[in-house]
């Protein structure tokens, strides 16, 4: 037995007992919650306290905002949580185990909202906005990751795509006044490092891991060194790029809550869901994605069928370092204008948490990417309620949850078989 | 691991003349010769950057047609006083040394060696670091959560320094040592079980726990007790005087225990791994998980005592810090140093002489780096690319062999991939 087939022997009974434990851990999660609602949040409650949820400040279509009974809301919804609990555990063989964990996580949420709030205004207008900004960069890293997994190379090195291609985003966005041409030159930028990444691990086959953590470091330094050299002594014609601004979708955007929240947003924004869209489509639909999965998953069987399994993964890393360096730019030229030292703080990473937490797809790496940029939001929200919950505790949610994922805890979430083993030809 | 790529370039054999024989030494590549290339090919890279960063030297290069001298020499201007205040940084100047000696006057002496005593606190934290993850690679566990498991080792000596003033020096430094050590051992522990029971790959784990560690430090910064009072900044307490390590070298010198204490380190892990039945089981499983299975191995143990131990060792390296140097934690403590000892222990091929010394060329990267942005108005971060180029080279002899046409043996794959 080789040692691939005994280590997938060994996965599979793994598995199986992990299937059971997984069962009854998310309804001991879910009544978690619910004993938060009851216990935590309802009896600190004052009986007759009111919370607000703003939806739409705009004056052009505004919403009236909604008036939330505290106390009566908690009790509610820890009932809730409760009862999905018990489905939870009665419920065998369910076969989205991340549906009810989904649903009872978004009923604490709203539950947390209205009791953090209390007397006071939740924007959750606002709220809403900033998970989808921040999840713009999480998502283009995760579909990056995505690209390169599923054809068998692991991308730690997508942190150092975002922080090079912001660099170059923001240098050649300042220098050439064309935010388009800041925005072509960082998504290069991004696949110019993947390009090192391909020639390291699939030509010289040096280990995935190694150069990914490498290359992060070595763009950390890069950046910060031509930023101290460089951009501080000329920060206003290297490093003042305009922002991309927003465009306004006609008709689109004056629906109610969700026009403002999704067709008023810069391009960035839409580059990202149509990016989504594409990987989605091209991995899954079409013959393209056939043999880049063929490769990920078994290149010597798919060599043997005439793939070429070296021009696959080539092709695929550099495409996801440009993904990933269109995610980068955004970082500069999509929010804040300037680059400042080590500006991406790990959310690179995070991106790779997200591609993992989301099971190697487009669509759960956009939900985990949601999700994680929910969390993030939330801090700002609970600051400005003065809530008193440290936002430090919020921040390690990202990371919790996806330990909890790859410990297969939460959903079951299956790399590529071949990830991370180079390939020579025989 | 069939894919594994084995290159069946044999060792030099055969007779001929000893210089016939270095030759063939010198051209088969072997470790030394490709860490020696890779670092003049790092150099040269520096080299280059250092010049695109020098207004001086861009300028004079733009005139290429009319001065093609004056482009060369402004080049290499800038490339000396960067590397120069490097080396000064690091080491000291040779004739200084000689003259503070000769010259018997305590103060200039401190002051010669300075560069010295600075490389050497440097080299400390670097030293531990890279020990705890060349451990876990030699049982095949990639801990990439040193900066994690360095930030809990700095929460434990700082909590046990401070908490337990009054208490003699000799019981009190061992303890803050010992409680850093079990800090940094919880943060190693987690993916080592996960990975056990759960097959929850430890370079996601230990990697989130970075993350997860850097935030519980910013939030404990901000508790009544670990923030020193009127509490406006996130800065600890600070640890008592009978919790520091004692400086080495005079007061003027920061140099302390720290550094014999990982020199020690250093040794103890070398017997471990190659003396004791523990490191041999290591060993085992990073060499062949199937083989050591098979005989008798129990995986699910070393993994959680590997990443353990792993964690405990590097959770020494924020101990050190804290009670050798700092005396107390920031927002932010450790820096990079718990993600520069992955690049260590690479350098080091795991081995743990080769990191001792990898740690200290990086130390004195360190050290020289912060001479070199002070004086020579270079950024300390050249420091960092040039690591990251070395090991980028290190870690595929393969680029190497093709840029200087030599023969390198395969270095062997540490680590293969998520399901591995």
């Amino acid at each position: 037995m080789s040692d691939g087939e005994a280590a997938a022997v060994q996965n599979r009974e793994l598995r199986k007992d992990l299937a059971a434990v997984r069962r009854r851990g998310l309804s001991a999660a879910l009544l978690v919650l619910a004993a938060i609602d009851l216990l935590v949040f309802a009896r600190t409650a004052s009986g007759a306290s009111k919370t607000i949820f703003e939806l739409n400040a705009a004056p052009a279509l505004r919403v009236p905002p909604i008036h939330i009974p505290v106390f009566g809301t908690l009790v509610g919804l820890g009932i809730a949580c409760a009862l999905l609990a018990v489905v939870q555990y009665l419920w065998k063989g369910n076969p989205r185990t991340f549906l009810l964990l989904g649903i009872g996580l978004a009923l604490s949420g709203v539950a947390f909202l209205a009791w953090a709030g209390q007397g006071k205004t939740v924007d959750v207008e606002g709220l809403l906005t900033t998970s989808l900004i921040e999840a713009v960069p999480l998502t283009l890293g995760a579909l990056s990751g995505l690209l390169c997994e599923r054809s068998g190379v692991i991308n730690i090195a997508i942190e150092g795509q975002f922080l090079i291609a912001a660099f170059v985003g923001a240098v050649v966005g300042s220098a050439t006044g064309s935010l388009w041409l800041g925005l072509l030159c960082g998504a290069l930028a991004g696949g110019v490092v993947g390009l090192l990444l391909a020639v390291f691990t699939i030509t010289y086959r040096a280990d995935q891991i190694i150069v990914g953590v490498v290359l992060d470091a070595f763009a950390l330094g890069l950046t910060t060194f031509f930023l101290l050299s460089l951009l501080v002594p000329n920060q206003m014609t290297l490093n003042s790029p305009a922002v991309f601004g927003p465009i306004p979708i006609p008709l689109l955007d004056r629906i109610p809550i969700i026009g403002p929240l999704l067709f008023d947003q810069n391009i960035m924004v839409y580059l990202t869901i149509v990016i989504l869209v594409a990987v989605q489509v091209a991995l899954f639909q079409t013959r393209w994605g056939l043999r880049v999965r063929a490769v990920g998953e078994h290149p010597r069987a798919a060599e043997t069928v005439g793939i070429k399994v070296l021009r696959v993964r080539y092709r695929n890393v550099i495409l996801g370092g440009i993904v990933a360096g269109i995610g980068g730019a955004s970082f500069t030229i999509g929010s804040t204008g300037q680059f400042a030292h080590n500006m991406t703080a790990g959310l690179g990473y995070i991106a790779l948490a997200a591609m993992i937490f989301g099971g190697w797809r487009p669509l759960g790496a956009l939900g985990a990417a949601l999700l994680f940029g929910f969390f993030d939001a939330l801090q700002f929200t609970l600051s400005a309620l003065s809530a008193p919950i440290p936002s430090n505790f919020l921040s390690m949610f990202p990371y919790l949850a996806t330990i909890l994922a790859v410990a297969g805890l939460v959903g079951r979430v299956v790399p590529p078989a071949a990830d991370g083993q180079p390939y020579a030809r025989e | 691991m069939s894919d594994e790529p084995l290159r069946p370039d044999a060792e030099p054999r055969g007779g001929g003349s000893t210089l016939a024989r270095f030759g063939r030494f010198l051209l088969s590549g072997n470790a030394v010769i490709v860490t020696l290339l890779a670092f003049v090919s790092a150099l040269v890279l520096g080299g280059i950057i250092i010049v695109l960063a020098s207004p001086a030297a861009t300028t004079a290069w733009g005139r290429f047609g009319h001065a093609p001298g004056a482009a060369f020499a402004q080049s290499w201007h800038a490339i000396a006083t960067a590397y120069s205040a490097l080396f000064i940084g690091s080491i000291g100047s040779p004739r200084g040394i000689v003259q503070a000696i000769a010259s018997g006057d305590g103060h200039s002496i401190s002051s010669a060696f300075y560069p010295l005593s600075e490389t050497l606190v440097s080299t400390t934290p670097l030293m531990m670091s890279g020990l705890g993850i060349a451990l876990a690679f030699r049982a095949g566990l990639f801990d990439i959560g040193g900066q994690g498991q360095l930030i809990l080792g700095a929460i434990g000596a700082t909590l046990a320094g401070f908490l337990m003033p009054g208490l003699p020096i000799y019981l009190h430094l061992p303890l803050a040592i010992i409680v850093g050590a079990v800090f940094g051992a919880v943060w190693g522990f987690i993916p080592g079980i996960l990975k056990a029971r759960t097959g929850a790959h430890e370079v996601i784990t230990s990697m989130m726990l970075n993350y997860v560690g850097l935030n519980l430090l910013t939030y404990i910064l901000t508790t009544a007790l670990f923030q020193a009072p009127p509490r406006y900044q996130p800065v600890s307490k600070v640890v008592a005087g009978t919790a520091r390590l004692p400086l080495l070298a005079g007061a003027s010198l920061r140099v302390n225990l720290g550094i014999v204490l990982a020199v020690a380190c250093m040794v103890g892990v070398a017997w471990l791994l190659q003396r004791s039945t523990l490191g041999f089981k290591f060993r085992m499983l990073g060499a062949n998980r199937e083989a050591a299975r098979v005989a008798g191995v129990n995986i699910s143990m070393q993994y959680v005592l590997a990443m353990t131990l792993a964690g405990a060792i590097v959770g020494l390296a924020g101990a050190f810090m804290v009670l050798g140097v700092d005396h107390r934690i920031a927002a932010g403590y450790g820096g990079t140093i718990g993600f520069d000892g992955i690049t260590v222990a690479i350098l080091g091929r795991g081995n743990p002489y080769g990191v001792g010394l990898s740690a200290l060329l990086f130390g004195a990267f360190a050290a020289g780096g912060r001479t070199m942005q002070l004086d020579a108005n270079i950024p300390l971060q050249l420091v960092q690319v040039l690591q990251a180029v070395l090991v980028l080279f290190v870690a595929a002899p393969g680029v190497i062999r093709t840029i200087f046409r030599i023969r390198v043996r395969g270095a062997g794959r540490v680590f293969g991939g998520w399901s591995g």
